[in-house]
């Protein structure tokens, strides 16, 4: 009887979590800032904003992820050429269809040079948006790469206090910092259960778990994830056998609900992924006494994930945040999913597989789009590579 | 005076040059010898890019600047970065990303071999000037996989908001004095001698000078040079090794007075088959050039009588048309303005705005847009700018797609139709415009 009232109780909040999921006019993101009056909502896109100085502000942070499979990309396709990545062209489709009408500034971190570009189209098609490209230092020295970013998150800080009408204060700032804190150790909380029981937490579930921190205020995505964990625990699944993978490539565009769910159902749990890291981007918490920009900036520089978007200075450490994740989360093997034509994640590709293979750590890769709807030959790859590491990997 | 050159290996087919395109080969021959006769000589490289190239910081090092851009460019050009390509394709290289990464990857895994036929040292230092291009920072971390060498990260930060801020220079100037600096005195085992960047940075100037005189040659008519395909010769020296030194200023005067020579005689630019006789349509190109059939590619425009006039490719090396110019009363913040300046490091806006204005300061009839599949960094955008500048400038735009170094995107008879179809638009908008008048 408990079985079946927790397995509804998490029924329950995967259903919220998947409608959040499903709803590209972010309805949710809408009534919020219709609740109250002078409220404002600031698009982001992947990987990494400091959401923090837009919660301070008193405003809602919105992560854009493009358009996902279900969105008929109509008018994007005609500012993209066919060799270029998928997310800005579904990304168009959502500003030129009306549905971010809503938003009142987008964020467009330094990524690659595809989302770069697109900061200036933005401002050229939405010209009473406030739009930033946000630069972030790929020097980590606090006297340098340190000083460059706490200008810019202060520049930030005055843009946003100026479209507030008021500016954000260090108290302020230093109370979001904590509500972030707390957040972000939920999500890791989160990470390290599927972990250690991935049948509990199945990968799609996480992913729509973290997915509904895109458009929820951060106060109620951490109940939610609260709440899920607390039912899933105690919700009896079913183990199966499979093998146990690191997920990697998937940072920025994107991959089907489809294509995560058929790499379980191919024999492969998810035990850690690259998926929408601004929730975890900071590995640690940050401080909440003193400058909060020199905070966010120190977290920055010396406490945050490792992607390809970011320079490695350390030749012997480069890709070894890989294996770190493969060793910490106990998995047999790691699956490059990268979206086509992603610079990012192509070109670091091979580097990544160099150490795998020195590190003896099995590996596969393939590509995708958001809207790849064709999952047998992933599939099958993932089901072969699962049955490779069950039948090989002790030998 | 033009000259007409036999090729070697190809001996039925003659190829006009101006002297100064052959002044500028045997400049860049006399560097790739100095670069693989570095083993014998001891001179020590140092690899970089193009954009945001610190070439008089690169000399006050005495070290060589080998530009692994200008090595793909090379195998392209000599028809080599096919296989390049494949091979590096081969050992796991993704077929979606830049092909200047992957020949030049490709070369490696081949021997290394330059354009001389030698094979070309391993860097001592790679510099990776991270300036307008994402890409960079993957190929460099690539190298320094294979050479491992040391390894400098100068970080460009990119002009979002289309300008130039304090914090940037600021950042960029601390990482220079700091990092970049102190790393290539321990690797090179010279002390720095700003007095000596100095130095090079006027030479510097005086060359950039020149050099816009020369590009700015193109607003008469007809032009007296082709902005594009001729372009890439001119900014051969100015972009790679020769900026700073007492060869580039000579190589630009010479240029300068050859323009002017062919300014005084009412002629056209020389075109590998000659002098062109009718300027017919002036255009602005966006975009690098396909490298693989690069006369191919540029005999579909003067067959047709088209002359680029100005060119956002020529830029990427360095913006010198709207004033900037080395200044060595400043000379670390000097090199980071020049840095955050070049074409690729500037934001879209900022893009459309140059290119809009080349149309109307050059009186052009059209802008052109060879969007390369490999670049993300110039054409993720590009359809976007040819929407905003034809309705600026009310200038018909075209599209042709290739690519730089892989000829498998080269499809002659598609770029030649879209080419004929866009002089054709010009002709009816100028028909419609005198109909008007």
């Amino acid at each position: 009887m408990a079985t079946s009232l927790n397995g509804s109780r998490t029924a329950a909040i995967v259903a919220r979590a998947q409608a959040l999921f499903d709803d590209l006019s972010f309805t949710a993101a809408r009534a919020w800032k219709d609740a109250a009056p002078d409220r404002k909502v600031i698009g982001y896109m992947p990987i990494y904003v400091p959401r923090e100085l837009i919660h301070a502000a008193g405003f809602l942070p919105l992560g854009i992820l493009g358009g996902g499979d279900q969105l008929e990309v109509i008018h994007g396709d005609a500012y993209y050429q066919s060799y270029i990545c998928r997310i800005p062209r579904s990304t168009i489709e959502l500003g030129v269809s009306g549905r971010l009408d809503f938003v009142d500034g987008m964020l467009f971190p330094s990524i690659c040079d595809v989302i770069r570009n697109l900061s200036g189209m933005w401002k050229m098609m939405f010209p009473h948006v406030y739009v930033r490209y946000f630069d972030v230092p790929q020097n980590y020295r606090d006297d340098i790469g340190g000083n460059y970013y706490v200008n810019e998150l202060a520049e930030l800080r005055h843009d946003l206090g100026t479209l507030r009408g008021k500016p954000i204060t260090d108290e302020e700032l230093n109370r979001s910092i904590a509500v972030y804190n707390e957040n972000r150790r939920l999500v890791r909380e989160l990470y390290a259960f599927r972990a250690q029981r991935p049948w509990q937490v199945p990968a799609a579930e996480a992913y729509l778990m973290v997915r509904a921190g895109m458009v929820l205020p951060v106060e109620a995505h951490s109940e939610l994830i609260g709440d899920y964990l607390a039912a899933a625990a105690t919700e009896e699944r079913p183990r199966r056998d499979n093998c146990r993978i690191v997920l990697t490539g998937v940072f920025c565009e994107q991959p089907p609900l489809n294509l995560i769910k058929s790499l379980e159902l191919a024999g492969c749990y998810v035990v850690d992924d690259d998926l929408l890291l601004v929730t975890r981007w900071l590995t640690a918490d940050v401080s909440t006494d003193g400058d909060p920009l020199q905070n966010l900036a120190r977290a920055f520089l010396h406490q945050s994930e490792s992607t390809a978007a970011k320079y490695e200075p350390n030749l012997k450490e480069k890709g070894q945040h890989l294996v770190r994740a493969v060793r910490r989360s106990g998995a047999e093997g790691v699956i490059f999913a990268c979206p086509s034509f992603c610079d990012p994640a192509l070109l670091e590709r091979p580097m990544l597989q160099h150490v795998l293979n020195d590190a003896g750590i099995p590996h596969i890769a393939f590509k995708y789009a958001e809207n790849s709807g064709q999952m047998q030959p992933i599939r099958e790859q993932a089901g072969t590579f699962s049955d490779s590491i069950k039948l090989w990997s002790a030998t | 005076m033009t000259t007409i050159v036999t090729p070697k290996g190809a001996p039925a087919k003659q190829v006009a040059k101006d002297d100064s395109m052959l002044k500028q080969k045997e400049m860049m021959a006399a560097h790739y010898d100095r670069l693989t006769n570095a083993p014998e000589t001891g001179d020590k490289v140092a690899s970089t890019f193009v954009p945001g190239n610190l070439n008089e910081l690169i000399m006050c090092f005495g070290l060589l600047n080998n530009l692994p851009e200008v090595n793909a460019i090379q195998s392209g050009l000599r028809r080599q970065s096919g296989a390049y390509v494949l091979e590096a394709e081969k050992i796991g290289h993704s077929e979606d990303v830049c092909t200047y990464v992957k020949s030049d990857i490709g070369m490696m895994a081949k021997g290394n071999i330059g354009p001389n036929g030698k094979r070309l040292p391993d860097p001592n230092v790679l510099l990776l000037s991270y300036t307008g291009c994402f890409t960079f920072m993957k190929w460099f971390e690539l190298l320094r996989e294979q050479y491992k060498c040391e390894t400098i990260m100068l970080h460009t930060p990119y002009m979002g908001d289309g300008k130039i801020t304090r914090n940037m220079i600021d950042y960029m100037v601390k990482q220079l004095k700091e990092e970049v600096i102190p790393t290539l005195e321990r690797v090179s085992g010279v002390k720095f001698d700003i007095d000596r960047l100095r130095e090079y940075l006027k030479k510097s100037a005086a060359a950039e000078e020149d050099l816009v005189r020369v590009l700015q040659s193109a607003k008469r008519k007809p032009s007296p040079i082709d902005a594009y395909f001729g372009g890439i010769y001119y900014i051969g020296p100015i972009f790679g090794a020769f900026r700073g030194t007492d060869d580039a200023i000579d190589y630009y005067k010479f240029l300068r007075a050859e323009v002017e020579e062919r300014v005084a005689a009412g002629k056209g630019p020389v075109t590998p088959d000659g002098d062109m006789e009718k300027e017919k349509y002036r255009l602005v190109v966006e975009g690098p050039p396909n490298y693989t059939n690069f006369r191919q590619f540029w005999k579909m425009f003067y067959d047709e009588g088209a002359v680029v006039v100005a060119s956002s490719y020529t830029k990427v090396g360095g913006v010198y048309d709207f004033g900037f110019r080395h200044d060595p009363a400043n000379p670390l913040e000097t090199l980071a303005e020049y840095c955050l300046g070049v074409y690729t490091n500037r934001s879209l806006p900022m893009r459309i705005d140059m290119l809009a204005n080349y149309i109307n300061d050059y009186e052009a009839d059209g802008l052109l847009i060879n969007s390369i599949k490999s670049c993300n960094s110039f054409s993720a955008g590009q359809l976007l700018i040819m929407r905003e500048v034809e309705k600026r400038t009310g200038k018909p735009a075209a599209f042709v797609e290739s690519d730089l170094v892989d000829p498998r995107y080269f499809s002659a008879a598609n770029i030649k139709n879209r080419l004929e179809s866009y002089f054709q638009m010009i002709e009816q908008k100028r028909a419609g415009a005198r109909a008007a008048a």
